[in-house]
């Protein structure tokens, strides 16, 4: 909710920054036409508009059931989202009796708080958990750091090779080395067991890359011009001028980065062996891996126990996912603003 | 903008730029020594990133050439010697290769029929909505399995459809009987679609909503004089509307057919379900991380990637052809 009028401002800001460049009359046709044609319409109701009246009447009883339909139909899949998580954490205050008779769904039976007393007094978990801050800190300032400045250099029209730059960037979307490559590549630089595994080989995401470039291109080159005339280098114009301006952005790209990075397992599960560096990522996989018993590969630590407990497994999913419930109702703003940004631009 | 004309060049001078560095010269087509004069610190900030692209994007591009050549770990990473296409003639005879290329196709082919109507229908739905507050908080709540971890999503799928969970629940109160279907070959299909659609309804209809947003009111306006109804003002107004968006991320779809929710499937599926659920990126981690077999696991990857790549430049051009749209 603190964040709100940022959200406010992004839109604010960008649509002004599109006024100011004059770029989109088109979108703004609409209002004069709404009203248009409602005018002539109310002051000489013709034999066409009143037998459009009477069949709107007629659909109406049509229409009651198909908006009760869809309201149903919405509420259901409301229903199913949350259901899971809901699930989740009422199998994590069960007792493991109740689970194991399949009794536990919405609501939690043999209320029990013991599990989340155990898994907060083990150091493995706190030790991966830190782990996960740290990663995520490392991951997106490096991200934040490649993505702007590259941003920022392409989004100069007139740069000399900037569509080759581009080209690079963008090729990578649709074409890519392949996990055996990339294994292979970050073995060879001696990354393994390093955390440079884990924030180095995902640093820059081309989407995120686009929607910022588009941002830049958006703003007022005016303001830039005006700043070189002040004797503002090109760094000291991107430091001074365009990022101080560009808040918004560069909070909604720390957020994109911040929850990839706190999601993110692969990597780590590819190129960590020792459980001290695991992130809580990790440490809830190797839980589920031995839970089911899949007959998987190294890096589990919890296998040879066997059957994991379900609730063990849904108070780990619940502390995993806190710090990401927390962000969320930003992110998804943010998310969503974003995604505007990027789709209005391509 | 008014600035640029208050400010006299001798105020820009003295601070040791060139005045109207960034402005003046820039149309003009000039050499790389120009552009390089001029714009070298533009140049700084590209080289980073440029680094970034090579080292772990256009590197392991090149090191696919293992998948013609010996290699041995801890090597080069472009292998030892040459040995033509004996890892290609080894995974086309492989049987268990052919199955996972089965297992991809239909997969591929499930998730495209349910995953991606799901969005429209659902983005539809919500714009019939007519309570903005009810649209935006199911908008809210639709979102959020985009953001959670696949490793939580795995694990919430895998306690659904365990013997004790709900899905089990439901199955012994209306018919009577538990089915394992986290270890049943047949039900993997299904688990793995639910979930899929579970995941991404919701997220996947975003841009769909942003398109709707932009629809010309007035053409409503004109459909409703012409007395279509309501099914009719959608088909005839709001469908051709968001047009546009749904051959786009149709493309974006079929190019990543191939590339089945690995990271989802390697975290739920278990040897007893290969049959159905291994697809070709999880056989190939295991024949190369866990069997160490890196040559022949990259000629399989590097088939996925050129099938990928030519899935994606087809659909493309198909749809230039004949819808007019496509992404470049």
């Amino acid at each position: 909710m603190v964040n709100e009028p940022v959200v406010k401002g992004t839109t604010m800001t960008s649509s002004e920054l599109k006024e100011r460049e004059a770029k989109t009359p088109a979108p703004k046709l609409p209002a004069p036409k709404r009203s248009a044609p409602k005018r002539p319409g109310r002051k000489t109701p013709s034999q066409k508009e009143a037998g459009v009246l009477v069949k709107d009447m007629k659909e109406s009883r049509g229409m009651k059931a198909f908006r009760v339909f869809n309201l149903a139909f919405l509420l259901v899949v409301v229903f199913l989202t949350v259901y899971p998580f809901l699930n989740i954490i009422a199998q994590s205050f069960s007792s493991e009796g109740f689970i194991n008779a399949g009794r536990v769904n919405l609501f939690p039976m043999g209320f029990n708080t013991e599990t989340y007393k155990l898994i907060l007094a083990d150091s493995t978990f706190w030790n991966n958990y830190g782990n996960t801050v740290l990663y995520t800190v490392v991951a997106t300032a490096i991200s934040m750091v490649l993505t702007t400045s590259f941003a920022y250099a392409i989004a100069k029209k007139d740069l000399k090779g900037r569509s080759v730059f581009i080209g690079i960037a963008v090729f990578t979307m649709f074409f890519n080395g392949g996990l055996i490559p990339n294994y292979v590549l970050i073995s060879s630089l001696g990354m393994r067991d390093t955390l440079w595994a884990v924030v180095l080989p995902n640093a820059i995401s081309v989407f995120n890359l686009l929607i910022m470039k588009s941002f830049f291109e958006n703003m007022p080159r005016e303001l830039e011009e005006a700043a070189a005339i002040d004797g503002l280098t090109q760094y000291g114009v991107l430091f001074k001028v365009v990022l101080p301006l560009s808040k918004a952005i560069v909070a909604t790209m720390v957020l994109f980065y911040a929850v990839a990075n706190w999601n993110s397992w692969f990597q780590a599960f590819l190129y960590l062996d020792k459980p001290e560096l695991f992130p809580v990522t990790i440490y809830l996989r190797n839980m589920i891996a031995g839970a089911s018993n899949t007959a998987s590969s190294a890096g589990g630590t919890v296998e040879n126990l066997g059957q994991i407990a379900a609730n063990i497994q849904s108070v780990t999913i619940v502390l995993t996912v806190i710090p990401i419930l927390c962000v969320y109702p930003f992110v998804q703003k943010y998310f969503f603003s974003g995604v505007m940004l990027g789709s209005v631009k391509e | 903008m008014a600035m640029r004309l208050e400010v006299p060049p001798e105020t820009a001078s003295p601070a040791g730029e060139p005045p109207g560095q960034t402005e003046k010269p820039r149309n003009k087509p000039g050499g790389w020594k120009l552009a390089i004069k001029r714009d070298w610190r533009l140049y700084t900030l590209v080289l980073l990133p440029l680094a970034y692209f090579v080292v772990f994007r256009y590197l392991p591009m090149a090191g696919n050439v293992i998948a013609f050549r010996q290699f041995h770990p801890g090597g080069s990473i472009f292998g030892e010697k040459w040995v033509g296409l004996k890892y290609v003639t080894l995974f086309i005879n492989d049987p268990s290769f052919w199955q996972a290329f089965q297992n991809t196709i239909i997969l591929g082919v499930l998730t495209l029929l349910f995953c991606f109507p799901m969005p429209i229908i659902f983005a539809l739905m919500l714009n019939e909505l007519r309570s903005q507050k009810f649209k935006k908080s199911v908008q809210t709540v639709a979102y959020l399995p985009h953001f959670m971890s696949v490793v939580i999503i795995a694990g919430m799928i895998l306690q659904n459809f365990s013997m004790t969970g709900t899905v089990n629940q439901i199955a012994s109160t209306v018919f009577g009987t538990t089915v394992n279907f986290t270890q049943d070959a047949g039900w993997f299909r299904p688990m793995y679609i639910s979930s899929e659609v579970w995941q991404t309804m919701g997220w996947g209809a975003i841009l769909y909503l942003a398109a709707l947003t932009r629809v010309d009111e007035s053409l409503y306006e004109a459909a409703r004089i012409d007395g279509a109804n309501r099914w009719q003002q959608t088909w005839h107004v709001t469908l051709p509307a968001i047009r546009p968006t749904i051959i786009t991320l149709l493309i974006l779809n079929i190019g990543t057919f191939m590339a089945v929710g690995f990271e989802k499937i390697l975290l739920i599926y278990n040897p007893l379900n290969y049959e159905t659920s291994d697809v070709i990126s999880t056989y190939l981690y295991r024949v190369g991380l866990e069997s160490s077999n890196f040559s022949y696991a990259a000629a399989i990857g590097m088939f996925e990637s050129v099938i990928g790549l030519t899935l994606i430049l087809s659909a493309n051009a198909l749809s230039k052809r004949l819808a007019g749209t496509s992404l470049w």
